[in-house]
């Protein structure tokens, strides 16, 4: 196996067309494990259809997706979960009088046995497992069981990570994650990004924040009207070009 | 603004999330509010205490006539409320619970008179009682259709199937109470050990069982989740149809139980057993400290809401105050347990926005 080099996810030619509307055209790219690449694009440009159409949301009208090497093809965004590839939208899917454990685990709930024969909810797995990974986000909770209303904005994209992150997600997807938070949210939310990037994974990244794709990410892609209108490592370009690219100038 | 407290976040690599807001410690008013049912059931034992003791010389709650007395009539209302706490935890209601009970009523009455001369007075009982558990899971079944697949609002959907199971049980009802004659049955329904009726140990370890499917079990967790979120439950891989039609068929089957134990306790089935019950039991689970809106709610907060009521009920009877002011003290209550509510979420809500 030549891991050294395979890519975690390879989309070639990927086309997504609503009737006559091209929503997304021969479209293709690569993404290294550890690797941040932000989306960016106009309204309209096509990055949801992009991320809908790898994560199992949409069936591509053409073209194909590679990860780790193998094809896949993905009937609901609950087999691309399967194979690792999760979607964090931006309302995080979270059920907010549940601690952060049970949101982990929600639909996935681990039992024990009370007195050796009475099935319950294994509550202190579920804590366990929640202080562990938020730790591994370098976020530190002490009241486990706290339901997750009580939490901030940046600290819920915590929790929709963590979960990701705790059911060995290898790809992470994020639809603006920063889109809905204040600075210091949003600065929180960059150092988690960059925490899964320490952790080898890949993250696809929307954003309409230049500031935040220039924090984070390795490269950029910017798609105008379905195409790929250009590709940039971030330490080789600046603000400017890229506006240029959106904009099409 | 309490934003001032929180740290900036330092300059460096990365940025460290801060403490939890949840580590801070929970407002008077929330813990107020986690308890207020208890705090109810505590004011009012001591008012009728004091009220007793005053007028009469006499206590009311150190009375075991008046234990039983109350422990009696909180359980139809209080199974009614159990089964009705879940539903209400997911976001919707069960009006159709009352006339489930009724029906539920008629039914045993029947199937045990026909039972008892075949099988005997104990067998005739277990079989009675389970046809008429099984007969009340029908229209929960259709509940639970209705609201799952065609995606009725559960308001309406139970409403539609309160009428039909008061219909079908004044029907098969003939329009009249139907006597029972079973010894067996009606030594369930009146008879005590060590002073307490059977009636509430069947309640009791009925409601223990409630409090384990809610608050230990998968099922109980999945139905928290849907009242808070059913977009993300759903996307978790919960099976929300099949929740809901499971939720159903569990409110009526309280409904069912408390339609047997009635007959049981009455030696006879009546359509309208559980009509003036349905609202009572609402009540109960509201002043418990579930929120109509969904995704909160205890089973523990339920019980306090019942004898809330009960108390309330059997003591202004105890203290010879005309009955009507039953109804007044009971809505008094649910308004003031409801303003608590929102006082609470006012203040979490405040929390949430910082
Ligand atoms: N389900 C759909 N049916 C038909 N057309 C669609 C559908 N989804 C997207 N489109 C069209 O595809 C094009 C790309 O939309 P998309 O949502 O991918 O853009 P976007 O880059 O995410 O924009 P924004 O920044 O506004 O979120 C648009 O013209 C849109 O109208
Ligand atoms: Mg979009």
């Amino acid at each position: 196996m030549n891991s050294g080099t395979q890519p975690l996810l390879e989309v070639n030619n990927l086309s997504k067309h609503f009737g006559a509307v091209r929503a997304l055209d021969d479209f293709s790219m690569v993404i290294q494990p550890g690797e941040v690449v932000a989306l960016a694009g106009d309204n309209g440009a096509g990055k949801t259809t992009l991320i809908k159409t790898i994560s199992g949301v949409f069936r591509p009208s053409s073209g194909e997706v590679k990860l780790k090497g193998e094809p896949v093809s993905f009937a609901t965004p609950q087999e691309a979960r399967d194979k690792g590839i999760e979607t964090i939208y931006q309302d995080l899917a979270l059920a907010d009088n549940l601690s952060i454990g049970a949101n982990i685990f929600l639909g996935r709930e681990p039992m024990t046995r009370k007195l050796g024969f009475i099935p319950v909810l294994d509550r202190k797995k579920m804590a366990d497992a929640a202080r562990d990974t938020m730790a591994l986000l370098d976020f530190h909770v002490s009241r486990m069981e706290a339901p997750v209303s009580n939490f901030s904005g940046g600290q819920r994209q915590a929790v929709a990570i963590g979960r990701a992150v705790y059911w060995n997600a290898q790809i992470l997807i994020m639809d603006e994650p920063t889109a809905a938070l204040g600075v210091p949210e949003q600065r929180k939310v960059i150092s988690l990004i960059h925490q899964l990037k320490k952790q080898g994974r890949g993250i696809i990244f929307i954003s309409h924040n230049l500031q935040d794709i220039f924090a984070v990410s390795d490269r950029i892609i910017v798609l105008r009207r379905g195409v790929m209108a250009g590709e940039r490592k971030i330490s080789e370009t600046t603000h400017d070009e890229v506006v240029k690219l959106m904009v099409g100038g | 603004m309490t934003s001032s407290q929180v740290n900036a976040p330092a300059e460096g690599e990365h940025v460290k999330p801060q403490a939890d807001h949840a580590d801070r410690a929970k407002t008077v008013v929330q813990r107020i509010a986690d308890l207020r049912a208890w705090l109810f059931l505590a004011v009012l034992i001591i008012g009728f205490e004091s009220w007793s003791r005053l007028s009469f010389g006499g206590t009311f709650i150190f009375n075991g006539f008046n234990l039983q007395s109350i422990a009696i009539f909180a359980v139809a209302p209080l199974l009614l409320a159990t089964g009705q706490t879940f539903v209400i935890i997911s976001g919707g209601i069960d009006l159709s619970m009352g006339f489930i009970m009724g029906l539920a009523a008629v039914v045993a009455a029947h199937a045990i008179n026909t039972f008892t001369p075949g099988l005997g007075l104990p067998l005739a009982v277990l079989l009675g009682a389970i046809v008429a558990v099984a007969v009340a899971c029908i229209p929960g079944v259709i509940n639970g259709l209705l609201v799952s697949r065609l995606k009725v609002p559960p308001f309406i959907g139970t409403l539609g199937m309160f009428g039909v199971a008061r219909g079908v049980a004044f029907l098969l009802a003939g329009g009249t109470t139907v006597p029972v004659s079973n010894s067996f049955f009606a030594t369930i329904g009146n008879g005590r050990i060590f002073n307490v009726p059977y009636i509430v140990i069947i309640t009791a370890i009925f409601v223990l069982g409630m409090h384990y499917l809610l608050g230990q079990t998968r099922f109980g967790q999945h139905n928290y989740a849907i009242g808070a979120n059913v977009k993300a439950a759903s996307r978790c891989g919960i099976n929300i149809k099949s929740h809901l039609l499971r939720l159903y068929i569990l409110s009526a089957a309280c409904a069912g139980l408390a339609g047997v134990l009635y007959a049981a306790r009455f030696n006879a089935g009546a359509a309208q057993a559980g009509e003036p019950l349905l609202l009572d039991s609402v009540a109960a689970v509201v002043i418990g400290g579930a929120s109509l809106f969904g995704g909160s709610g205890t089973i523990i907060g339920t019980v306090a809401g019942a004898f809330v009521i009960a108390v309330i009920q059997y003591g202004l009877v105890f203290v010879n105050v005309e009955p009507f002011w039953q109804f007044i003290s009971v809505g008094v209550v649910i308004i003031i347990s409801v303003l608590i509510d929102q006082a609470q979420r006012r203040f979490s809500g405040g929390r949430q926005d910082e």
